[in-house]
């Protein structure tokens, strides 16, 4: 029974590098810039899915706390790029 | 994968399905983010991957630990609230850059295209 958990992971992980293949993709030949900033958004969330199903697999918790720094850090990321995008500064 | 073996079926059945669910619809919205045409068609394809596979995944992850005991299970919801929460504020400030930046160039904004 235990095969059909780690099939599913396994499947699970090829499904969202495709997911962060695409963003990147997107994120390399975004025609403009907000283009680029919606594929970042998408990479970086599919990269903490992954690690939590890498959590998962190896039933470690190192891996939650890196995705909860991934999901902080992509948000102040994502959010500095868009206020760059809408003002021409970060901090105002 | 030692602890997986004494969990009932039901349990490891139901990890495998959320697990796929919510991967195979982050793959969708990702898809959609590649395929579409128009940047306004695009900012709506990811957030099938920042909820409804978020939710699965963690609601996995939450299944699994619980079952197993190794920790604290309600871990993952700290995750699963924030992104859920975070991204579409970060979206609207992206729409509305980009509704800017499309105001102040050569190009029309979508919706204004259609109503003209």
């Amino acid at each position: 029974m235990s095969m059909v958990l780690s099939w599913s992971i396994v499947v699970a992980q090829m499904f969202l590098s495709l997911a962060m293949a695409c963003a990147a993709f997107r994120v390399l030949g975004g025609p403009r810039a907000q283009d680029r900033v919606v594929g970042f958004d998408s990479l970086y969330v599919s990269a903490m899915l992954l690690l939590l199903t890498f959590g998962i697999r190896t039933g470690s918790t190192l891996y939650f706390e890196a995705a909860l720094i991934v999901a902080l850090l992509g948000f102040v990321g994502t959010t500095a790029l868009s206020k760059f995008l809408l003002r021409g500064e970060v901090i105002e | 994968m030692n602890e997986a073996a004494e969990l009932p079926a039901w349990t490891l059945m139901i990890v495998a399905i959320l697990l796929i669910t919510g991967a195979a619809t982050t793959l969708i919205g990702s898809l959609g983010l590649l395929r579409l045409r128009t940047f306004y068609e695009r900012v709506h394809a990811p957030t099938l991957g920042t909820t409804f596979g978020t939710a699965c995944i963690v609601i996995a992850s939450v299944i699994y630990f619980s079952a197993t005991g190794t920790r604290p299970v309600l871990n993952e919801f700290l995750i699963l609230i924030f992104v859920t929460v975070t991204t579409p504020v970060t979206l609207m400030i992206l729409i509305r850059a980009s509704v800017l930046r499309d105001r102040s160039g050569n190009k029309q904004v979508a919706s204004e295209q259609k109503r003209g």
